[in-house]
C-alpha cells in the first residue's frame, strides 16, 4: 500500500490523526496533515483506508499493491 | 400533486421527535433538486442526495454568505448569525479564508484534542456528581450537555470559570432565533461584544495559555496574523458555533442510545465501539437542523440540473446522510459502522474546524456516562421527547433520564 496527501487540500479536521496516528500526524503550526508512514505496514491498512474514506477534503490517496 | 411540483415549505416537519420527515426519502428518490419556501416566504432550492450535497459544500466558488440582493432571506428578520454583519468579518474565501482557517486550526487539532480529554473528562464527572445529588429523574440536557461544551470553550479562550454561565446565555440567545426577542438577543450581542473586547485586551497585556492569547502573538495582519476585530470576532464565532450544536449533539446522542436499550448495552458490553458509535448517531441526527445555505454566484449543475446564477441552495445533511446510494442500510443505526462519511460536519474547505473537538467531547460524555451511569435510562417514552424550537441548530427541549 502506498500512501499520498495532499496539504494543499488538507482542512486539518484531524480525523486521519484520531484513526491512524502512527500513519498521520498534523503540522503544530497549522493543523496540516503531516504524513509519518508512505508505505504503512499491513495492520495499518484497514485504519488507513477508512482515514481516505472519511476524509472531509479528500485530501488522502491511497494505492493498493497490485 | 406529486412531491416535485409543488413547493414544500421548509423546514420540513417531522412526526416523530426522533425520526426523519418521511418527505426526504421522497425527495431523494423524486426531487433531488427542489424548489422550498423558507420561513422568510423567499424560495431556495433544497438537495437531498449525498453526491450533490458534498459537491455543493465542497465546491471553493460557493459562498456561505447571503449578502447579494437577489439571495434568499432565511427569516423575515434577515437570518441571524448567517446574515449579520459579524459573520463577514471573517474571511469566508481564498487566501485570506486558508490564512485564517489554519491560523485558528492549530488549536484543533487531534492531539490537542486528545490531549483535552482528562480534563472533559474531569467537568463530565462534576457534572454527573451534581446530577445524581439532585436525584433522579434529571434533565441531562440542562444537567451535562449544555454546560459541557461552553466549559470547555471558556477554558480555551481562557475565560475564568465564573463568567461560563454568561457565556452559556450569551449563546443560547445568539442562536436561538425564536426563544428571545429581538431586543433580548441585541442586548446580549452587545453585551457579548463589550465583554470579549475587555478579555481581548487583558490578553494582549497579560498573555496565557489559551487561543486568543496565540491569536495575539501572531501578529497584526501585516505580519500574517489577524486584526484585533477578527480576533474578538474569532472568540465569539468560536462559542456560538461549538457551544449549542454539541450541547445539543449530547442529549440527542444520549436519546438516540437510549431509544433501544440494546444500544446501550451492547456499548456497556463492548465500550471500544464508543468512537463508532458516534459517529453513527452523528450521521442519524434526524434534528440537525436547518442545513447550510449556499450562495450560487455562477451557473452551477447539481443533481443533472443546471441552478442559474443567483440561486441560494439548502444543502441538508442529514437528509444526505441517509441516503442509500451511499450508506448500505442507511435507515438502520449500525454501531459498528466503518467507514461512515457522514456529512453532519460538512465537507471541504469549509467542514466544521472545530469537529476533532465536537468529536472528542461526545466520545468522552459517552464513556464517562456508560463508566458512571450503566442503568441509565429514558425517563419518558421516546414519542415524549420535544423538539426545541428554533432555527439554526436543532435539539430535544429537554432529555428525562433515571439511573
Amino acid at each position: 500500500m502506498k500512501v499520498t496527501v495532499d496539504e494543499d487540500k488538507c482542512c486539518g479536521a484531524g480525523q486521519c490523526v484520531l484513526l491512524a496516528p502512527e500513519v498521520f500526524d498534523q503540522r503544530e503550526e497549522d493543523g496540516i496533515v503531516l504524513l509519518l508512514d508512505a508505505e504503512p505496514g499491513p495492520d495499518q491498512h484497514a485504519l488507513v483506508r477508512e482515514a481516505a474514506a472519511v476524509c472531509p477534503a479528500a485530501a488522502i490517496e491511497v494505492t493498493e499493491d497490485a | 400533486m406529486s412531491i416535485d411540483e409543488q413547493v414544500l415549505n421548509y423546514p420540513i416537519p417531522a412526526a416523530a421527535p426522533l425520526d426523519p420527515p418521511a418527505e426526504w426519502a421522497e425527495l431523494r428518490g423524486e426531487c433531488p433538486v427542489a424548489h422550498v419556501r423558507l420561513p422568510s416566504g423567499d424560495q431556495a432550492t433544497l438537495l437531498t442526495r449525498y453526491d450533490d450535497v458534498k459537491q455543493v459544500l465542497a465546491d471553493p466558488r460557493l459562498t456561505r454568505q447571503l449578502s447579494a440582493p437577489d439571495a434568499a432571506r432565511l427569516s423575515a428578520d434577515g437570518g441571524g448569525v448567517f446574515n449579520s454583519e459579524v459573520s463577514q468579518i471573517i474571511p469566508d474565501s481564498g487566501a485570506d479564508h486558508l490564512r485564517w482557517r489554519r491560523l485558528v486550526g492549530r488549536w484543533f487539532t487531534a492531539k490537542r484534542m486528545a490531549a483535552l480529554r482528562p480534563q472533559m473528562a474531569r467537568i463530565a464527572d462534576e457534572l454527573i456528581d451534581a446530577m445524581v445529588e439532585r436525584g433522579a429523574p434529571g434533565d441531562l440536557r440542562a444537567g451535562l450537555g449544555f454546560p459541557l461544551p461552553v466549559y470547555v470553550i471558556c477554558d480555551m479562550l481562557g475565560v475564568p470559570a465564573e463568567d461560563r454561565d454568561r457565556f452559556s446565555y450569551w449563546s443560547d440567545t445568539l442562536l436561538n432565533l425564536t426563544r428571545y426577542s429581538r431586543e433580548e438577543i441585541e442586548v446580549a450581542q452587545t453585551e457579548f461584544f463589550a465583554y470579549m473586547s475587555g478579555h481581548v485586551s487583558a490578553k494582549r497585556d497579560q498573555p496565557g495559555d489559551d487561543l486568543l492569547s496565540e491569536l495575539i502573538a501572531a501578529g497584526g495582519p501585516d505580519e500574517g496574523g489577524l486584526s484585533d476585530l477578527q480576533i474578538l470576532v474569532t472568540g465569539m464565532a468560536l462559542l456560538v458555533a461549538g457551544h449549542e450544536t454539541t450541547a445539543n449533539m449530547i442529549g440527542k446522542m444520549v436519546s438516540m442510545l437510549l431509544a433501544d436499550r440494546g444500544r446501550w448495552e451492547a456499548l456497556l458490553a463492548d465500550p471500544a465501539l464508543v468512537r463508532t458509535a458516534v459517529e453513527e448517531t452523528l450521521r442519524l441526527d434526524a434534528n440537525s437542523g436547518f442545513g447550510l445555505p449556499r450562495y450560487l454566484p455562477v451557473e452551477t449543475e447539481v443533481g443533472g440540473t443546471v441552478l442559474p446564477k443567483g440561486t441560494t441552495v439548502i444543502c441538508s445533511m442529514a437528509a444526505a446522510n441517509r441516503d442509500e446510494s451511499a450508506f448500505e442500510a442507511a435507515a438502520e443505526m449500525d454501531l459498528t459502522r466503518s467507514p461512515n462519511p457522514h456529512l453532519s460536519f460538512g465537507s471541504g474547505a469549509h467542514s466544521c474546524l472545530g469537529q476533532s473537538l465536537a468529536r472528542t467531547e461526545l466520545q468522552v460524555v459517552l464513556e464517562v456516562l456508560l463508566r458512571r451511569l450503566p442503568g441509565l435510562e429514558l425517563a419518558v417514552p421516546v414519542a415524549e421527547l420535544e423538539r426545541v424550537e428554533g432555527l439554526a441548530v436543532g435539539g430535544l427541549r429537554t432529555v428525562p433520564v433515571r439511573w
